[in-house]
Parts: structure tokens; sequence; C-alpha cells
């Protein structure tokens, strides 16, 4: 029964509050009236028998308020009633109220929108079977020079004895990169799609279930087996409109007829979502290349088999790759095999960007609280003898802290309501800006991000209100009471808090500054590196000719000279060349080679180059300079096609102090090692904005060879604009062959572009924050200058009174005002050095210490401060002495 | 202010839920009564009184009617509910071991 009479006590407190105060109120009464009747029975007169009842009594409302403490939801009551007081105060200064709240939606909109790409990119575990148990598998060279853990993709003949050679793992699969033209039965366009090839188990292992017909089967991953494909979701809703028919159905690729046997689901995104189709791996190679050790360009998932780790089960595959090697040791085949979690592998180029933007938006949050926290503690002053009346009065330093609080409780919970709407926005904005996020279609905002808001705002509202709340109501009612109005430089103590807060906000602005400026030139000098061609005015082209039709070296050389011979003849052309990968468009293929006139010829992974094939007016369509030697002509063709001509570093890199031209380069573009004689030498060029140049090596393209010279990018220097000849030339291709689509029709600045994406996002957003703080430093500056120019007007004024010159009155209060940036500037510049070290591995030619930046942060925090300073001292300095000693 | 410092901690339940067992009381009479049975020992302070009624009300072992006062003014009396009644039992069992055992620490030679 008590839980009913419990039960029955908390409906009437909830409903019938008002009622039972007012008989709490008639309760208390009666007892007095029962003291006053048994004094007066006492013989005392009735003014004295009440004066004597009330002393006994006690404080008639805290004898009501410790009753009333033990009735239930009296902490929702006390809990409303201190919003209620809360945002009353706040609408009597609505100004405040306003910024405070815009600046925690800032700082918490911002932060949520980070917390939830973070979160979904980097903690959300895969959306495979068990994919903690997943690692990816590489070779490594011990010679690797390269920075990290060396990983080197695999070739796949080391994955296949990998595979069937050893037992560590519960299964291992691969995959690796690929293209194809895909067309249709009847006439629709052509076009050029990524696809991938994978090993039949590869799906299994991933616990991937296709969402109709099925996966691969190991019959089908084999050389010359039944061509088969597996449609994306993407792909399959654009070409095939959703439609279940095609499986079983033919496409081409290629121009090969592939039988369609599933669909992968909608989710799926795995490696990326460019990739369109996928193809059993072992199709995407020749009979030769699918034994090769030396042939590096696969990727390999494995799955851990219980209760064996990962470092021991890669170490039954790194002894086998070392077997592997010593039975190789003539061609570039890896000693070793490293391991890293699946996870790592996917999220690795984003990793250090997120992190490094999640504590810049932390930085800003905290600059924000900060900012509330300043504000706070200049109204709390204001409200100083206020709180200590009410403090005399009975009101414990709990319930006045607990009121103040609920005010900075009340701007965070609505700044965090508006951030989170923001963030909504913002994220999906994010996510869709930002090229090349790995697991972008995981991103969703979900209860644990909407939890992690709610703690931010419980977080921040603790940051920001605590120190004013504790400091305005600490000691010294009695003191707070008599200090005059007139009093000089009355709360030092609360403009010392102040200044501390600001000097920490400063710091922090430094930190951000220097973070921002840092990443900032980084990517400058990304965008304006020297590719070492002429870029401006230049489109490029891709094509892939379809091995089936131009099956012979002539058919693809005169493909590829009708087509030079047409784009020359279009106006507007100044000139047009091939190559196989234009400057700026990645690393493509390199090849390990030898020099006949070098005594030593064993095996050595140093001699390695990029290849590129062009054609005889390459170098001079995008001048690139001649240093020595000649350039190709047409006569260096088809079997007559034994010359090389050399980057200026693998010139000075492998032929130090002699000349190279004359000399050979033995290198296997076909089958086996030939000879190649080097004829020229040429400027480098970067093959990656980002990277160091690397040696190169230049073969005639004209040599027809398919392997290397099917794939084409025609380069086109332009008079004009030269997107404007992007259709002229694509109609050339199609004039010559209707079936066969271009791709990546980008200007050379596109190229460049698109690589350095998404440094430029992070570093615009970066600067964005700081921006922003460096604006909230600004105004936290500004009031407390102005607040403590407010206080000190009497003073000044005596000072002026006295004798003090105006510049003096000026100066004095700018150098107030400094004080505290200045020692935020050095907290902050030792903060930045160690962000700068931090960040290091993101920056590309710069120096985490690179002094124009530091000057250049300093500068404009110190003008910001400066500005935000001399309005205040201005004003300070204009103080009429009689009006100032007036003022009450 | 208002705290029971002369009685041992915890007793007040004890002592209020004794005082209401026989009939009904008001808040004055409950502090009145504690006073006389105690020979003026035990001094009921109001910041401590109406606290510990409101609070064994609201528990659920007792509960207030509205009546009238022999003088005919309406006061609040308050009266043991069944669930009052077996707590009483239990708290005056726990306090009969408490205060055997204190005696016997005590009077120890």
């Amino acid at each position: 029964m008590r839980w009913f009479e419990r039960f029955r006590m908390a409906v009437l407190m909830l409903f019938r509050r008002r009622n039972e105060t007012a008989r709490l109120n008639d309760e208390l009464q009666f007892h007095l009236e029962q003291q006053i009747a048994e004094n007066t029975a006492k013989g005392m007169s009735p003014e004295e028998a009440r004066s004597a009842a009330l002393r006994r009594f006690g404080n008639p409302t805290l004898v009501r308020d410790q009753a009333r403490s033990m009735w239930s939801w009296n902490w929702l009551e006390v809990g409303l009633r201190d919003l209620r007081y809360g945002a009353r105060t706040l609408s009597r200064s609505p100004g405040f109220a306003i910024i405070a709240i815009l600046v925690m939606a800032l700082g918490i909109g911002a932060t949520t929108s980070l917390f939830t790409i973070v979160r979904s990119v980097l903690l959300k575990p895969l959306p495979f079977r068990d994919p903690g148990k997943l690692v990816m598998v590489y070779e490594r060279f011990r010679a690797s020079t390269g920075g990290g853990d060396g990983a080197n993709v695999v070739s796949p003949a080391d994955f296949r004895d990998w595979r069937e050679q050893t037992h560590g793992f519960e299964d291992m699969a691969a995959w690796r990169g690929y293209g194809f033209n895909l067309t249709g039965e009847h006439q629709e366009l052509p076009e050029v799609v990524d696809a991938a090839g994978g090993s039949w188990n590869l799906f299994s292992v991933l616990g991937v279930q296709p969402a109709l017909g099925r996966a691969f089967t190991s019959e089908e991953d084999r050389i010359g087996a039944n061509h088969v494909v597996l449609l994306s979701w993407v792909l399959f809703q654009r070409r095939f409109a959703g439609d279940a028919s095609v499986i079983g159905k033919q496409i081409r690729l290629d121009t090969n007829e592939y039988t369609v046997i599933g669909v992968l689901p909608r989710w799926y995104s795995y490696p990326d979502s460019h990739v369109q189709l996928w193809v059993p791996y072992a199709q995407t190679f020749t009979a030769a290349g699918y034994d090769e050790h030396d042939n590096h360009q696969s990727r390999v998932v494995a799955r851990l088999k219980p209760g064996v780790s990962a470092a021991v089960a890669t170490k039954e595959v790194s002894a086998l790759q070392y077997r592997i090697f010593q039975a190789n040791a003539s061609k570039p085949v890896a000693e070793d095999a490293v391991f890293r979690p699946m996870i790592d592998d996917v999220v690795r180029d984003v990793r250090t960007p997120l992190i490094v933007l999640l504590c810049a938006v932390g930085c800003m949050l905290l600059i924000a609280c900060l900012n509330v926290s300043n504000l706070l503690v200049a109204r709390s002053s204001a409200r100083r003898k206020e709180v200590a009346v009410r403090g005399a009065l009975g009101g414990s330093r709990l319930t006045l802290i607990r009121e103040q609080m609920a005010e900075s409780l009340l701007i965070c919970a609505i700044g965090g309501f508006l951030g989170v709407a923001i963030s909504l926005l913002a994220t999906r904005w994010l996510a869709g800006h930002w090229q090349d996020l790995p697991r972008a279609e995981a991103i969703q905002v979900d209860g644990s991000v909407l939890a992690f808001s709610a703690g931010l705002v419980f977080l921040t509202a603790l940051l920001a209100g605590l120190l004013p709340a504790i400091s305005s109501t600490g000691s010294g009612v009695l003191a707070a009471l008599q200090e005059s109005s007139r009093s000089i430089g009355g709360s030092a103590s609360r403009a010392r808090l102040r200044k501390m807060l600001l000097t920490a906000e400063i710091a922090l602005t430094v930190i951000l500054l220097v973070a921002a400026g840092l990443l900032f030139k980084s990517f400058l000098r990304l965008r304006t590196s020297d590719l070492g061609c002429v870029s401006d005015h230049v489109l490029t082209m891709q094509y892939g000719l379809p091995e089936k039709q131009y099956d012979t070296r002539e058919k693809i050389v005169a493909f590829h000279e009708a087509l030079l011979e047409r784009v020359r003849r279009l106006p507007g052309v100044r000139a047009a060349a091939l190559v196989s990968t234009p400057p700026g468009g990645g690393w493509e293929g390199d090849n390990v080679f030898t020099i006949p006139e070098h005594p030593s010829n064993a095996f050595n992974l140093q001699l390695d180059a990029l290849r590129r094939m062009i054609d005889p007016n390459y170098f001079s369509a995008l001048q690139i300079p001649l240093i020595s030697g000649r350039f190709f002509t047409d006569q260096e063709r088809l079997a007559r096609d034994h010359y090389v001509i050399v980057s200026k570093q693998l010139a000075t890199q492998f032929f130090s102090g002699e000349s190279p031209i004359g000399k050979h380069i033995r290198v296997a573009l076909e089958e086996k090692p030939e000879d190649y004689e080097i004829i020229g030498v040429v400027g480098d060029t970067l093959y990656d904005v980002g990277q160091p140049s690397k040696a190169t090596m230049y073969f005639p393209i004209l040599s027809g060879i398919p392997s290397e010279t099917s794939g084409a990018t025609i380069v086109v220097r332009t008079a004009g604009d030269p997107l404007a000849l992007s259709l002229p030339v694509q109609k050339q291709v199609s004039a010559l062959d209707p079936a066969l689509p271009v791709y990546e029709v980008l200007t050379l600045p596109q190229i460049v572009g698109n690589s350095t994406a998404s440094q430029g996002f992070s570093a615009t957003l970066v600067l964005a924050f700081a921006t922003l703080s460096l604006l909230l430093a600004a105004v936290g500056l500004y009031g407390v200058l102005s607040y403590l120019v407010t206080q000190r007007v009497t003073e000044i004024g005596i000072r002026i009174a006295l004798g003090a010159q105006r510049s003096e009155v000026l100066r004095l209060v700018l150098f107030d005002g400094l004080r505290p940036v200045v020692i935020g500037l050095l907290i902050g510049l030792a903060g930045g050095l160690t962000a700068g070290a931090l960040i290091r591995s993101i920056l590309y030619g710069t120096s985490p210490f690179d002094p124009v930046v530091f000057a250049t942060m300093i500068g404009s925090l110190l003008l910001t401060a400066i500005i935000a300073c001399v309005l205040p001292a201005l004003r300070a300095s204009r103080i009429e002495p009689m009006e100032a000693l007036r003022i009450e | 202010m208002g705290k029971p410092s002369d009685l041992v901690q915890g007793t007040l339940d004890l002592l209020i839920l004794k005082t209401i067992s026989i009939e009904p009381k008001h808040g004055w009479a409950i502090a009145k009564r504690i006073q006389q049975i105690s020979n003026e020992v035990l001094q009921v302070q109001q910041g401590s009184l109406y606290p510990a009624l409101h609070r064994l009300e609201q528990q659920g072992w007792i509960r207030a009617k509205w009546s009238e006062t022999e003088t005919g003014r309406q006061a609040k009396f308050y009266g043991l509910t069944a669930a009052g009644r077996t707590q009483l039992e239990h708290e005056m069992e726990s306090w009969s071991r408490l205060s055997t055992a204190i005696n016997l620490v005590v009077e120890a030679s």
C-alpha cells in the first residue's frame, strides 16, 4: 500500500502545488498562533507575546523553504524557477544574449559537424562482417626509403602464393583498380568507367552479399574463363534503370562481351564510390602478368583466424615472401610482408587533416566559452551588490551559483539547439564538398551525435558559467555592501580574472592562427608548385584504344597519328601531342632498369624511374626544355623504337659527371629486358604536386607496343580558353572511332587543382575558424577594456585634474589592455610551435617554424588587438575631469 | 539554525511516528508532546519538525488531514498510515537494539 500512498502524494504535489503551498503557510501560521497563545497564557502582553513567538520561531521563510524542499518535484520547481530567472535576466540585455547565443551556436555547431564526420569516418567500424578482424597485407621492400611502414602494393603471383601456402589467416582476397570502355549492345553512348578486379572470394571475405544475383566463383577467377561482371548499385540504377532483368544479359567492356551476374548492395562503396563495376581478378591480367612476382599493383584483404594475431599471421607470409624474393633475386621482388588494420588503411589520408580540424573547432569552441565567460563576469560584477544583498537575506551560495549557472545553461542550450540545426546543414555540405573523403556515404547525424551535442551544451555551460558564478558569489558579502560606488579600482580581482580569461583566449587564438597560416601557406605552395612545363592554356583528354580492334602496333600508331593530324588542324590549336600520363597526373608506371655501360649489373632497387610514352612533339608542345641531345623524330617508330630520352634528374642521379647521351638503358618494356639508347636529356616535371620530382624515362609512343601505348592522353596547347576546344577535339576522336569514349577532360591547372582540393579545403576551413576566433578575441578584448575604463572613470578624472597629460592616459589604458595580449601571445607562440611540429606531416614545402607565417599571424593579432584597445583608450583620454568626478 | 543537535541523528522520525501513533496530532502538538514527555529535555525546532513531517508525508508513512482543533480553528493533523505503523515498529525495534548495545558498552566496567 505504501507505493500507492507515495504515488498519491507525487500526483498531489505535481498538480495541486499551489494549494499545498497555501496549506503550508497556514500550517506554519497556526504554529505561530499557538506559540503566541501560549505566551499570552504565561502573562505576556500581546505585543510581547508576538515578538517572543517570532523570535522563537526563527526565519519563517526559511522554515517554509526547508519544509518545501522535502516535497517531491522540488528539483523540477527549483530548476524551472532558476531558468525563469535566467531568461528574465537575459531578456533584460537582449544584445548580450543574442551575441552570446550566436557565439555558442557557431562553436557547438562546428564542433558537432566535425564530430559527426570524425565519428562516421574514423571511429565507426567498417560496414563489413566482423570488421575488426580485417587487415590489409602489403609487401615491403627493405630498401624502401619512403616514410611510414613502407607498405607496397602486391603482385598477383605473390598474392596467389600467400593464399595457397600460408595458413595464418582465415582467408585472403585481392583487388586492383581497373578501367573499361563501357558500350551497350545498341546505340547507347560509350563511356569510360572506373572498375576493379576482385578475387572470387573478396566479397565473402568482406562478408558482403550481392543485392541481386551472385558473386564470382573460383572457376570464373581464372585466365581465359568466361567473362562475367558485377555491377555497382549506382551503375545498375544509372545505366540500367534498376531493371533486375539485366542479370544474365551481356554488356560490352572494351568491346568484349561480359555477362552480368549480380549487383552489389546500395551501401557498398569499398574501395571508393567511383568503382562502377567488378570483374574477376584474374581477368584483369594477361596470362604472363598473372604469374609475375615483380608486377606490383594489387591490394590484399585478409581475415584473421580466431586466436591468431595479425602479427603472427603476417610473419608467416613474410617468411614466404623472403623465399619468393630469393628465388627471383634479379627482379624487383619485395623481401617482407607487413599488415595494417583495414580501417586504418581506408582512412589513412584523412586521419591527420580530420583530427587537425577537430582540434581547430575544439579551440574555437573553447574560445567561445571563454568569451561568454568573460561577458558573464562583466555582468556579474555589475550585479555584485544585488547578489550580496540576497546572500545577506539568507540565499545560500549554492542557490546563487545555481541561478547564475542557469543563465549560462540557457545561453548554451539555445546556442546548442541552433548549433545542431546549423550542423545538420554544415555536415551535409562538408561531406559533399570534401573531395575524396573516404566513407562519405556513412556520414550521418544519429543518436550518439545528438547525445554528444547535449553533452557539449552542459560542458560549455559549466565552463562558461562556473567561473563567473563562483567569483561573484564568493567571499566578502560585507565588503561588497560596504564598497562605495565611488571607490577607486574597487574590483581589481574581478578585472584580473577577466584578464586571465583573455590571456587564455589570445593564446588559443595564436595557436589556431599559426596552424591555419602554416596549412594555408602549404596549400599555396602546392597550388603554385612549378610542374616543370607550361600549364596555362593546356587541355588534356584521355582515351584508351580497345585491344580487340587495335590489336597491332600499326593500327595503334595509325590512330594516334591520325588524331594528332586532325587536332593540329583545328583553329585555335597551337600544338598537340600525346603522352601516357601528363605532368601532375600521378605516378602511373615505373620500371627498374640497368645501365649496360656500368659494371654492376645486379638488380638494384634504386635504379628505378617513371615510364612515359610520348610523341615527338610532346616536349615542344608543353615547352619542357631540352638540356642536351635531341628530341624524337617521326623516324623512331614501330620496331625502330629502341631510343629513350631521360629527365635531368635521371641523368644526374645515375650518370653523375658523365654525359648520358649514347649510353643505354636496359629495361623490360615488353617481355624481356632490351637496350634503349639515350638520345636526349630534358628538364624535370612533377608527377604529382606535393611530391618531389622523380627520375623519368620517355619512350616513343609511336612504337605502338599495345600494352604501353593503347591508352594515351592528348595534350593540346591552345590560343584561347582551352576548355572551349574540348568539344571540337572530342568530335575528332569520335570521327575516327564513334565507339571510343574520352575521359578526364581537364586543363592542367584543373589536374593540379583536383589533386590539391582536399588540402585547400581543410586549409580554408582552419583559416575560417582562426579568423572567427580572432574576431571573438577582439570582441573579448574590447569588452574587457571598455569595462575597465568605465570602472576607472573617476580615477582617470582625478589624474587628469591633477595634470596628467591625455597622451599619458591613452598610453596607460592601451598598455593595460595590451599586457594580457602580449602574455597570451607568448604562451600562444609556444603552443603554435608545438602545433606546427604536430602537423608537420601534412605540410608541403613549408617549415613548421616558417618565419613569414609566424610574423604575419603575430602581426595580424597585434593589429586586431590594438584596434580593439584603441577605442576604449581614446574614450578614456577624452574624459572630462569635472564630469568624471560628478558621476555617482 | 534548526539543526536537531540535541537529538540523536535519525531519531526525530521515530519520535514523531511514536507521538502520533495513538491519535493524529498537528505540528504544534507534536512538538509540545515530545517536550512534555521528555521532561523538557528534547526541544524540537520548527526548522527540523516541519521538514521532517513533510518528508514522512512524501514517503507515505503519515497522512495529513485538515480538521478542527478544540478551539475551533482548522489545523493540519498528521496520522499514521498502515505503512507508517509498520515503519514505527521497525524503527522501535532498531532503536531498542541500538540503545541496548550502547548501554552495554557504556556500562561495561
